[in-house]
């Protein structure tokens, strides 16, 4: 049975488990196939690490090998089956986090092994110490995303202000020239500790002044670094299957990343120079608003409003996963749709904190797949819609966006919720978004604003609706 | 030979980023979470590069086994808790077409 162990054989256990892995995403395409797709995507990956446990080098700390995997699965499994839909970002941020600090990790322990890569290849020593470095950023920078995420961290900016890009570029550079130093020979520990630290003050010093509104493209950009020190990982540990998967990871967050920026119309580099910490701040300081007038509305107003209606488009934001008012949303649109209303779903793509928000939890509610409508179909159809319910969402509603170019989000993509016949927002206050941006919407003669908790507005419309 | 190693491998890296744009950009807009979380869960195979290095061996270093022994945690709960919280999200898309069904019979 010696052929078992052959590197031949592993490898080629590595071929059938990364082409299964690419088939899985594959079946990711659509909402039928996916959930296969992903049992394939994770057979793949039982087959690379069964594959990997019949290399023979390994021989060595099996229990202790055996003993980190039962604790992991004990802390992963329970907490992916408990998290609530709505705290789904931060789940994400921290599963992210912990590969990429697994990543720097291993660097670590490669290092210690090597003797500082003494005897290694120096592109080995080149990809295992980018791995370090990207892993660590990834690691820390997750955990502050986590933090803002779970509102343990402030969600506004936290930043050094001017001297925040600094200060983030010299100690970046800082990290690297650690980096370069090991490559070129030098061996001392403190050198790869020294790295693995300042990296992460890197992490921390790009994620914290980053605002809660841009919390999708961060999320995507931590994905794809964190896939891209598995690839590198993977050259150092001349090991095809992590270099596969991480390059998939990387493509996939990359994607991802500039559709979220371009969806904001904002480039990548500013958002990671820090968020509307800057200007937009004190903008949305400005009191104007508060002097203006708006309209108020009932619950029972606004359920007769819309009962009334030919058809309602829901605009739903971060606001209805705080409140988690998407079973109450999804009840609603039932009561309207026995009453002949239709109803359909206008999904901004960076309403929330990560890609895709939204449509999980109009999924959790059991809202049917076709009534979601992403920003370009629905757009041409808001002249013809009688009634818009603006549940929580703020800044991608903002015809500022296309009408003022001092704004801070001008030119940023947004659902034309304006041009609809009327518009009811639900909102909890007259506070502004994250982007600190008032919201013209919120003024127009057409709009009326109902305060209160989302959830609880909603369920007043309910039962308001089931007594028409 | 090293080297030849080293352009075999990014060859690889190369490919296998083109194949990872192809693939995903057909993914549409309203499974983004779920394709970052089984994204996600696929950087978590960096649980077998741990395993390797410690299977591989530390010695009597105490520090590096302690240093491995969370990578491998830490790439468990990745790998692990990444494809199980996908399944249950994706259960949640598959499930719509029988309700929505049952919903216009109500009607």
């Amino acid at each position: 049975m010696s052929w078992i162990h052959h590197e031949v054989f592993i490898n080629t256990l590595y071929i059938i488990s990364f082409s299964l892995m690419i088939y899985g995403l594959m079946k990711l395409t659509g909402p039928q196939t996916a959930v296969r797709g992903n049992w394939i995507a994770a057979i793949g990956m039982t087959l690379a690490f069964v594959a990997t446990l019949l290399k023979d080098e390994m021989g060595e700390n099996w229990l202790l090998i055996i003993a980190g995997l039962v604790v992991g699965a004990a802390v992963g499994v329970p907490a992916a089956l408990k998290v609530k839909m709505t705290a789904m970002p931060q789940m994400v941020a921290l599963f992210n986090g912990v590969g990429g600090g697994a990543v720097a990790l291993i660097a670590w322990a490669e290092f210690r092994n090597t003797d500082g890569y003494a005897h290694e290849p120096k592109y080995m020593a080149i990809a295992s110490l980018f791995a370090a470095l990207v892993g660590s950023v990834s690691f820390w920078g997750s955990n502050v995303a986590f933090g803002k995420l779970q509102e343990i961290l402030p969600g506004k900016p936290i930043t050094l202000g001017k001297l925040q890009q600094p200060v983030n570029v010299l100690v970046l550079l800082g990290a690297v020239a650690c980096g370069v130093a090991i490559a070129v020979g030098a061996d001392s520990e403190w050198l790869m500790v020294g790295l693995l630290v300042l990296a992460a003050l890197v992490g921390l010093f790009v994620v914290l002044p980053i605002g809660g509104a841009d919390m999708p493209v961060v999320i995507s950009m931590l994905n794809a670094a964190t896939g891209l020190s598995a690839a590198a990982m993977g050259l150092a540990l001349n090991n095809t299957a992590l270099i596969v998967a991480g390059m998939l990871v990387g493509a996939s967050g990359s994607i991802l990343t500039n559709l979220m920026a371009k969806a904001m119309n904002r480039s990548i580099p500013a958002i990671v120079a820090g968020g509307f910490g800057g200007g937009g701040g004190s903008a949305g300081g400005a009191g104007g608003g508060e002097t203006r007038p708006v309209q108020s509305t009932s619950a029972a107003d606004a359920a007769i409003q819309m009962a009334y209606a030919s058809n309602v488009v829901v605009v739903p934001g971060y606001g209805m996963a705080v409140a988690q008012a998407q079973h109450a949303v999804k009840e609603m649109a039932e009561l309207l749709e026995a009453k002949g209303v239709q109803v359909s779903y206008a999904i901004h793509p960076v309403a929330g904190r990560m890609p895709g928000h939204m449509n999980v939890l109009l999924a959790e509610a059991d809202v049917p797949y076709e009534q979601l409508k992403e920003m370009d179909e629905i757009n041409s159809q808001f002249a013809q819609t009688d009634v818009s319910l603006v549940i929580g969402a703020n800044d991608v509603t903002n015809p500022a966006a296309e009408t003022n170019p001092n704004s801070p989000i001008y030119g940023m993509p947004v659902l034309k919720v304006n041009q609809s016949k009327s518009v009811i927002v639900l909102k909890r206050s007259m506070s502004s978004g994250f982007a600190g941006i008032d919201n013209e919407l919120f003024y127009d003669s057409k709009t009326a604003m109902l305060f209160g908790d989302a959830k609880a507005s909603v369920s007043e419309i309910v039962e308001e609706l089931k007594q028409l | 030979m090293e080297n030849l190693v080293l352009i075999q491998n990014l060859a690889i890296v190369v490919l296998a980023g083109f194949t990872g744009f192809l693939v995903i950009s057909k993914v549409p807009n309203t499974l983004h979470t779920p394709l970052m979380s089984a994204t996600n869960a696929i950087h978590g195979i960096v649980v077998l590069g741990a395993v390797l290095v410690l299977g591989m061996g530390v010695g009597d270093d105490v520090v590096s086994g302690i240093i491995l022994f969370v990578a491998v945690v830490f790439g468990a709960i990745n790998v692990v808790g990444g494809f199980v919280v996908t399944d249950r999200m994706l259960g949640m898309f598959k499930q719509k077409p029988g309700t929505s069904s049952k919903g216009k019979a109500d009607k």
